[in-house]
Parts: structure tokens; C-alpha cells; sequence
């Protein structure tokens, strides 16, 4: 059809540059098989075949993604009639997201430390009903789950090299759907898990509207959905600039829900806590990459012009993040809610260096999601790991005195806590380093000092875990520590190695990162 | 291979030869005590082949670290470098030393694990004091809280936690803000040099041309940070808490050493980067260098607790350091770093004398001891050794210094120096009651006689006291006779110090000057 009408002269055939967009097409090709083998494998070999089909998907990615970077002559290009943009930032970002991915499904794949997987067979069955009850003796897992993480990741690769507003809001969709699925999938407290794939859904869906009115109203002001065009509209009209500010104000609430900034983050906790702790791993990591990498995109390519107008709104959001984060992280007795919290802190200090608006602004915060996703999917790696009869044991008395039983696995989170604090040494300080220099150079100085503020009042709710697992005396009936299998003991060791290598030697990560800015 | 990293590496592989001795207590106390006297003998060739006429920074080595940032890791010493690097090597075997003596290992714990912490201690509060960017400091500022947290919050008393998350929070935060700073002045030689760099060296030469207004700003960074290091009032509410909850050994760590990181950063940071603004600021310093003496003295007479008591000497002193140093003379800013060296010893000994008087009693209250020199004349004896070198008496070590504090103070800023003088006065008070209490009169008080006597009940020593308690030994006169060596040699013979640090402060002083 299509090569009828370009014959005719009626519809131009985009050009594709297949090579450069190869690694979100196998890993949407790989969704799209998953899905057969779940219909068409027998029970048995499902979670075998998906886990082997999943991790070579990654891979397969990965090497194309290294392959095109390498060999291709020129990097920054647009594709699909300028829909996709793949420059340097949106190939660190797919580099980053993939790695994260392979950490996330080797904790996704762990039937060792649950027995059977994290996830339940039948989610659909209501909780504390007979039937409920029959299949918590059961070992069956839904499979179904790589399928959607596969989905959900093409759609966060594509959200962070979307060109245009409508491909990006597709692209969101893509990757939030299998998301609320997902969060409903937990084996264990089942309540709280499905009341968490509500929440998650009914808030997203509501950040979802806003996010498409802006569109709506951005459309109105430059008459296109491009990010390119809107900057030019920007730059010099005497058009409405309510439409504009409204729009964008609409778009960014939008972006800033998926990336748990406070105000908006009121959902972060709940889910956190109620999805299966792999799931949340994949959350925590991977949207806060997506999501980051399409704030960032948005602002530098659509409204760099009016940064000056908008920047104090910003201002106001980041020190809300982290007043929220630092603060209400402090008065946990949860740990997933606690990372929870403390993700909502980072997401502030992530913002901070994306409204420097510099080339530094730029690196930073793309150093400092990778470093920032790599050791909050270890830190999960580790709480799944902690257990009692009912499961994981979250509450933070239960891990008093940890460090006497299990004095690797104390080490390893406390190592891992630090690096969410910001001690040198670990890839957090390094990030924070990054971000905070680019503000500062970009004459935020206020703000940066009350980050570091923020980053110190945080500081002490890691250390409270610190002193808890190390200091004091183990509760009587404390959880036992699962010895983890093949699978989550290489997730947590990718983490905690990356976490070690960026903060001592992070030049090559920060060359990548530096590499250059945004094409359009 | 400079000395500098030799002294650095050796109590890194120290510690982890100990994390393999786990098991044996007796053996892994050898090794450690081996492995400090070992640093401390390499010590002795680092001082003979520094020049105090040579270059500025010498042993100087130096590695790209993070090159997109102008990051090194880079190291050398001044005279004043120098001397702090060793106190340190002369205070860790005694440190070592305490633990058997005056300390006791909670239980379950085993030694390995507390050594190694101290050995690791010792090598980053080494590398501390020998960074020589900025940015490495930085690093080390902060990595430094690590081994110490868990010396105060794993192996210190009943309120450990509490003291070792304080501890860390006042000084990871303070850190925090000097980074700000560090990455302003990192801007600054960005925007002049055209390529950023941490390097010391660089970063003064930049960095003190730049306008006052601007200087200020970074100058109370790195001021913050260091203040509460060092400490000074009003940052000081850390040190009683950390004090009195860690060890002996930890103790004597924290106060002896740790804390002259704030007043070496006032000498090698805030002074000749920012001359300006350390100008302008000088009066606020002084006054809350002046409030720390007399607040710090009047304090420490009060205290009932004995490790309280040398918290707060502590404070007292770290005010006549500051006095020193931010008066801007010559022979007042040598004073101050000689001072840094004679209150490491004197404050060391006194901590360690009092943790065996602890150690005798089991119990931190002045109240429970009384009339001890009459069961323990050795003790006693050395009490008063540290106790006069406390309290600056003609003759001890710490006289010259806090002489030549007054004296050059008096010249620029006659104010601050007469009101600090109240200091030394306040300071027989407080060294003389406390000898009195604890030494004097009739054996007394519920540590020596037991819960039920009072003053009434145990006239006679050699029927009242509770338990037999032994003078020191033999292991304890060991800890103690180098330590009232260098006391009172210094105090005769300061000429050695004196050479050594006097080159390094004429340059941090002409720094300050030419910059104004």
C-alpha cells in the first residue's frame, strides 16, 4: 500500500536508519515472541524458555547498540521523519536502560531465594478468597511477567529518544502499562500488592491526561507537536504565552509524576512497597532513567529559551523533592518505603542538574542516573533477600543486629547505603559531585547549598540502617537471610561492583556521558 | 616511592593481615603493635630527609585521578604536615597499647576487628594531612568519618549510637558544605585557567586574586567544616558526647589527632586561598576562639564526668589555636602549631592516665574516686605530669606554645590576648581541682571503697578499699614514659619543632599577606 502511494507521489517513505534503532526493535521483537512462547509452550518449559529468551534479548541489544556506536561514522541523527532522535544522551540512556534491564530480570528470573519466583500464579484471583488461600501452597509463577518487562523497557528506550510530544506520549503508555500489571504480581500480601497496581494506575492514568492536555495545548501554540518546532515558536512570537507555559506546565507535571518528584510522588511508597521487590527494582531503576532522560530532552530541546521563566518554578519543585524525601524518609519503619523516600530525595537532586541547563547540567545528570539505577537495583537485590515465614521482612526492627548473622550481606547494603548517602569513594558521591558543580557553575548557589543540606538530613536515615543492622542487639525472632541464587547473587554483585567503579574510577563513564548533547 | 606513601600504605596492609586474625586476640594485638612501631620508625627517616629550607611541598608524588575534573591523587608535606604525621605515628602504638590497659573489648568483639579500624584510621588521617588537592582532601575528610563511626558506635559505652551518628552527621555535613566551596574555587580557576583543577598548589594562586565578596562566601565553607572539626563554639556540642561514649584508645584518637585536621585546614586551606576574606573574618574567629577558651575552661571545671572533662580541656585549647592562627604573626601562628603537636601529647597522656584511672575504678564520675595517690603513687605521679602540661606550666611542652600563642597575639590583637590569658588561669583551676579531687585527702568515693561507704567509712586506705588496686604496670609505665619524655624535652628543647614548622608558616603568613 504504502509503495503504491510513494509511486504516486502522495506520501513520502520515511527513512529509517534501521541500525540505529536496531536495539529498541529486538527488544520489542523479543516482547512480541515471549508473548507467543506463553501461549504456545508447554507450562513447563515457559520459564526456562523466557529467561534465556529475555537475557539473550538483552544482550542481542546490547551488542548492536555497542556494534552501531562504534562503527557508525557520525552519531546524532533523526529518524522516522524526525520522530526518534538518536543522539548521544538517548544512546547512553539505552545503554544504561539495558544494563539496568539485565539486572532487573536476573532478580525477576530468582526462583532460589522464593521459592517458585516472587510472583503469584493467578493474579486475577481476589485476595483472601478460598482460592486465594489454595495457591499460597502452591509454586506456579506467571510468566507473563517477561513479556511485559520486555515491553515496558522498549517503551522507555523510545520515551527517551522521542523527538516529537505524541511519539513520547505513546511511548509512556508503552512503558507504563506493563508497569501497573506488574506491581499487582506479588506472590506474597497480595492485598497490598493489588491495592498498589490501583493506585499506580489511577495516578498514572491522571498524570497521563495532563501530560497529553499539555500536548494539547502546546499544539495550539506552535501548531506542531515537535520539539523542535515548539522551541522555534518559543524563541520569538507574539503568540498567547499563557498556551505555552500552560502546556508546558501540563507536560512536565506529566513527566515529573513518572520520575517520583515530590509533590508528585505520592504514589512512590505505596508502589514501592506493594509490588514484588523485583518489580520495584525495575521501577526504581529503569523509570527514573526513562523518565529523567525525557525531562531532560524536553526542557534542553523544547524550552531552553524560556528557561528563565520557568526555572524558579523548578527551583521550587527540586527543594520540595528533596524537603520530602530527606524528611519523611526519616520517620520510616519500612525499608522499601524508606528507598521509596529516599528515591523521591534523589529525584530532586536529579532535577537540580537537569534545570542547570549546561552541557555539565547535562553529563551530570546522566551520570548520575546511571550511577543512582545501578546501586538502588542492588539495594532491592538486598532486601529481597532478607526474610521471615511471611515473606520478605521489610519492617526495620526486623533487622536489628543483622550484621552478627550475616555480616557479607550487612557489608554489602551498608556499602550500598553509603553510596546513596554520597560518600566518596561509591558512584553516588561522584553523581552528586557532577550534578552539584554544574548547578554551581550555572550560579545556583542557594539552591546547591540547600541540597547539600537535604543530603546531609538524608545521610542520617542511611546511617539509622547502619546502626540498626550493626549496633544492636538482633531481634528474637529476626528473619533468617536466604542464601540468594545464581541469579539475584549476580544482580547485586553488578550493582555493588558498578557503585565501586564509578566512584573510583568514573572517567570512562563521565567521557560517555560528556559525549555530547542533544540532536533535533 | 615517597615515604609519605609508605606511611600511608603500610597501615592499610596492616589492617587487612588483622582482618585474617579474627579469631586470635593475643596474636592479632602483636601484629598491630608491630605494624604501628614499624610506621613509627619509618617516620623517623621521613623527618631526617625533610628540608624546613626546601620547596614548599616536599616528597611530592602525584597521579591523574578523575582527568575530566583536573582531579589528581597527589601527595606532600610542609613542616607543619609534618609534625602532625608524626604525633599520629608516635600516638598509635599508645593507642594500641590502651586496649588490654585501659580498655576492655565489648563482648563478642574481637580484637582484629577494632585494630584494623584503628590502623585504617590511622593511614587515612596520614593521607589527610599529605593531600595535596583539594578534591582528595575532600575525599579523605570524609571517608575518615567511616572507620571512626564504627569505632564509637561498635566498641564505645552505653550511649554509643547516639554519640557515633552525631559524630558522623556534624562532619559529613560540615564536609558537604566545604565541597560546595572546593567546587566554587575549582569555578573560579575554571573561568581564569580556561581547564578546572583541583591541584593545591594551582588553586592558591587563583584562587586568593579573586574579589573579596566572593572569598568570604568560599572561605565559610571550608571554615565551617573545619570549625567543627576542630572544634570551636558554638560546633562543638559532637566532641563531649563522642568523647566520653568512644575507648581510651578511640578517645585519645579523636582529641589527639583527628581534630587537628579542622586547625591544619584554617592553615593549608583558609588561610592562603582566601587571604582576603580571612582578613575581613578574623575578628569573628577570634571572638568565638576567645568565647572557646574561657567557655571550654569554665566547663571543663564543672564537669563531673571524667572523659566530659577532657572534652572540654580539648575546647579550651582548640580556642588558643585558633587565637594563633587567625592572628596573623609569626610567632603566634608557630605557637598554634606547636601547640597542635604539644596537646596532641599532653591531652593523649591525660586521656590515657585518666583511662587508667578508669580502668582501676569502673566508674567515670569524679565523685567516685578520691585519695587515690595513696593506693597508686605512680599513677598519681604521672596525673600531675599531664596534668601541669595541661595546664601549661613552665618546663612542659605546652608553656612554649601557648607562650608564644600570647605573645604574638598580644602584638596585633591585645584584646583577644588579654581575655584569652583568663584561659591559663582558668586552667589551674580546673587541672589542680580535678588533681585534688581524684588524688588528695582520704581514699573515698564509691570506685575505691564500695557502694555503702562514704568519706566517713574508710579513713584508713588499707582497710576501706573495696578491691585491691594495683599501681600501674609495667605495659602501663611503658605507654606513659615516652610520652613524659617528649613532654618535658619539648618543654626545654622546642628548637627541633620550632626549625621544622617555621619555613612552612612564614610561607602560609606571606600568603596572607601579599595577598591583601
Amino acid at each position: 500500500m504504502i509503495h503504491v502511494l510513494a509511486q504516486q507521489g502522495l506520501i513520502a517513505t520515511p527513512q529509517i536508519e534501521y541500525a540505529a534503532v536496531l536495539p529498541v526493535l529486538i527488544v520489542l521483537g523479543a516482547g512480541c515472541v515471549s508473548v507467543l512462547f506463553e501461549a504456545f509452550l508447554p507450562r513447563h518449559m515457559r520459564w526456562p524458555g523466557q529467561v534465556v529468551l529475555c537475557l539473550l534479548a538483552l544482550v542481542a541489544a546490547g551488542i548492536s547498540l555497542a556494534v552501531y556506536v562504534s562503527t557508525s561514522p557520525k552519531l546524532g541523527l533523526t529518524t522516522f521523519l524526525g520522530a526518534i532522535s538518536i543522539d548521544k544522551p538517548a544512546l547512553f540512556l539505552w545503554g544504561t536502560l539495558l544494563a539496568l534491564a539485565l539486572g532487573a530480570v536476573l532478580l525477576i528470573a530468582d526462583r532460589s531465594v522464593e521459592p517458585g519466583g516472587a510472583f503469584v500464579a493467578q493474579a486475577s484471583i481476589r485476595p483472601g478468597t478460598f482460592q486465594d488461600r489454595a495457591q499460597v501452597g502452591s509454586t506456579g509463577m506467571q510468566t507473563e511477567v517477561f513479556p511485559l518487562t520486555l515491553f515496558a523497557l522498549a517503551g522507555m528506550m523510545t520515551f527517551c529518544a522521542a523527538n516529537d510530544l505524541l511519539t513520547m506520549f505513546i511511548a509512556l503508555e508503552v512503558l507504563s502499562l506493563p508497569l501497573y500489571l506488574m506491581c499487582g504480581l506479588a506472590r506474597r500480601r497480595r492485598l497490598l500488592s493489588q491495592e498498589s497496581a490501583v493506585k499506580y494506575f489511577l495516578l498514572g492514568a491522571f498524570s497521563s491526561a495532563f501530560f497529553l492536555y499539555g500536548v494539547a495545548l502546546l499544539y495550539g501554540y506552535a501548531n506542531s507537536v515537535k520539539l523542535a518546532d515548539i522551541a522555534k515558536a518559543a524563541a520569538g512570537s507574539d503568540r498567547s504565552d499563557i498556551l505555552l507555559f500552560a502546556g508546558m506546565g501540563l507536560l512536565v507535571v506529566g513527566l515529573l509524576f513518572k520520575g517520583s518528584v515530590g509533590p508528585f510522588h505520592t504514589w512512590t511508597p505505596d508502589v514501592y512497597q506493594g509490588a514484588p521487590t523485583p518489580v520495584t527494582a525495575f521501577m526504581a531503576a529503569c523509570t527514573k532513567v526513562a523518565a529523567f532522560g525525557g525531562i531532560l530532552r524536553v526542557l534542553t530541546v523544547g524550552f531552553e529559551s524560556t528557561s528563565w521563566e520557568w526555572r524558579g518554578v523548578l527551583w521550587a519543585v527540586a527543594i520540595v523533592s528533596m524537603a520530602i524525601g530527606a524528611i519523611l524518609g526519616l520517620t520510616q519503619t519500612d525499608v522499601k518505603r524508606m528507598i521509596a523516600y529516599s528515591s523521591v530525595a534523589h529525584a530532586g537532586f536529579l532535577l537540580v542538574g537537569t534545570i542547570a541547563m549546561t552541557d555539565q547540567g547535562l553529563s551530570g545528570t546522566l551520570f548520575y542516573l546511571l550511577a543512582y539505577g545501578f546501586t538502588t537495583l542492588a539495594a532491592f537485590g538486598v532486601v529481597s533477600l532478607v526474610r521471615d515465614s511471611s515473606g520478605e521482612a521489610t519492617h526495620l526492627s526486623a533487622w536489628a543486629g543483622l550484621a552478627k548473622r550475616s555480616p557479607v550481606l550487612a557489608g554489602v547494603f551498608t556499602f550500598l547505603l553509603l553510596a546513596l548517602a554520597g560518600i566518596p569513594l561509591t558512584s553516588g558521591f561522584i553523581g552528586k559531585f557532577v550534578v552539584f558543580s554544574a548547578a554551581l557553575r550555572d550560579g545556583m548557589a542557594p539552591l546547591v547549598v540547600i541540597a547539600l543540606v537535604f543530603s546531609a538530613v538524608a545521610a542520617f536515615f542511611y546511617l539509622r540502617v547502619v546502626v540498626l543492622m550493626y549496633f544492636s542487639q538482633p531481634a528474637a525472632e529476626g528473619p533468617t537471610v536466604s542464601v540468594p541464587g545464581a541469579f539475584t547473587t549476580a544482580a547485586i554483585t553488578l550493582g555493588v561492583v558498578i557503585t565501586l567503579l564509578l566512584g573510583v574510577v568514573p572517567s570512562f563513564a563521565l567521557g560517555w556521558a560528556g559525549a555530547g548533547t542533544f540532536a533535533f | 616511592m615517597t615515604w609519605v606513601l609508605a606511611l600511608i600504605l603500610l597501615p592499610l596492609v596492616g589492617a587487612l593481615v588483622l582482618c585474617g586474625l579474627r579469631k586470635n586476640d593475643r596474636t592479632a594485638m602483636i601484629v598491630a603493635l608491630t605494624f604501628s612501631i614499624v610506621e613509627f620508625l619509618l617516620m623517623i627517616p621521613m623527618w631526617a630527609s625533610y628540608h624546613p629550607s626546601g620547596d614548599r611541598l616536599q616528597q611530592t608524588s602525584s597521579v591523574d585521578w578523575i582527568p575530566t575534573f583536573g582531579v589528581h591523587i597527589s601527595f606532600g608535606i610542609d613542616g607543619i604536615a609534618l609534625i602532625m604525621i608524626a604525633v599520629i605515628t608516635f600516638l598509635v602504638p599508645i593507642v594500641i597499647g590502651a586496649l588490654g590497659t585501659a580498655d576492655k573489648l565489648p563482648e563478642g568483639r574481637s580484637a582484629g576487628g577494632y585494630l584494623a579500624l584503628i590502623l585504617v584510621q590511622q593511614a587515612l588521617t596520614i593521607a589527610v594531612f599529605a593531600a595535596t588537592d583539594v578534591f582528595l582532601f575532600y575525599v579523605l575528610f570524609e571517608i575518615m568519618l567511616i572507620p571512626m563511626y564504627f569505632l564509637i558506635g561498635g566498641y564505645g559505652g552505653a550511649n554509643r549510637q547516639y554519640a557515633a551518628v552525631k559524630f558522623f552527621l556534624y562532619s559529613f555535613l560540615g564536609g558537604l558544605i566545604m565541597l560546595a566551596s572546593a567546587i566554587g574555587a575549582y569555578s573560579i580557576a575554571a573561568d581564569k585557567l580556561g581547564k578546572g583543577t583541583f591541584d593545591w598548589a594551582t588553586l592558591v594562586t587563583v584562587v586568593r586574586d579573586a574579589p573579596t565578596g566572593t572569598q568570604i562566601w568560599l572561605f565559610l565553607g571550608f571554615f565551617l567544616a573545619f570549625a567543627i572539626k576542630a572544634p570551636l563554639v558554638p560546633f562543638h556540642t559532637w566532641l563531649p558526647d563522642a568523647a566520653k561514649e568512644a575507648p581510651i584508645g578511640v578517645a585519645v584518637l579523636i582529641v589527639g589527632v583527628l581534630d587537628k585536621v579542622g586547625t591544619f585546614g584554617f592553615l593549608r586551606y583558609c588561610l592562603p586561598m582566601f587571604p582576603a576574606a580571612s582578613k575581613t573574618l578574623a575578628p569573628l574567629v577570634l571572638i568565638l576562639a576567645v568565647i572557646g577558651v574561657l567557655y571550654g575552661s569554665i566547663l571543663a571545671a564543672g564537669q563531673q564526668d571524667l572523659k566530659r572533662f577532657v572534652a572540654y580541656v580539648s575546647i579550651a585549647h582548640f580556642g588558643f589555636i585558633a587565637l594563633g592562627i587567625f592572628a596573623f604573626t609569626q610567632q603566634a601562628t608557630v605557637g598554634s602549631v606547636t601547640y597542635m603537636l604539644n596537646h596532641s601529647l599532653a591531652t593523649g597522656m591525660l586521656i590515657v592516665v585518666l583511662g587508667f584511672v578508669m580502668a582501676r575504678g569502673g566508674s567515670t564520675r569524679i565523685s567516685d574516686y578520691g585519695g587515690m595517690y595513696k593506693v597508686t603513687p605512680l599513677l598519681g605521679g604521672m596525673l600531675l605530669i599531664a596534668g601541669l602540661s595541661t595546664l601549661s606550666l613552665p618546663g612542659t611542652n605546652s608553656f612554649v606554645s601557648e607562650f608564644l600563642v600570647l605573645l604574638g597575639s598580644f602584638e596585633t590583637e591585645p584584646v583577644y590576648a588579654i581575655l584569652a590569658s583568663v584561659g591559663m588561669v582558668l586552667a589551674a583551676v580546673y587541672v589542680l581541682w580535678l588533681y585534688q579531687r581524684l588524688m588528695t585527702g582520704p581514699v573515698r568515693g564509691d570506685a575505691l571503697v564500695g557502694a555503702g561507704g562514704g568519706p566517713g567509712t574508710a579513713i584508713a586506705p588499707e582497710l576501706g578499699a573495696k578491691k585491691t588496686i594495683k599501681d600501674l604496670g609495667a605495659k602501663e609505665l611503658a605507654m606513659l614514659v615516652p610520652l613524659v619524655v617528649l613532654i618535658i624535652g619539648l618543654g626545654f628543647y622546642p628548637k627541633p619543632v620550632l626549625d621544622t614548622v617555621g619555613p612552612s608558616v612564614q610561607a602560609t603568613l606571606s600568603a596572607v599577606q601579599g595577598g591583601h
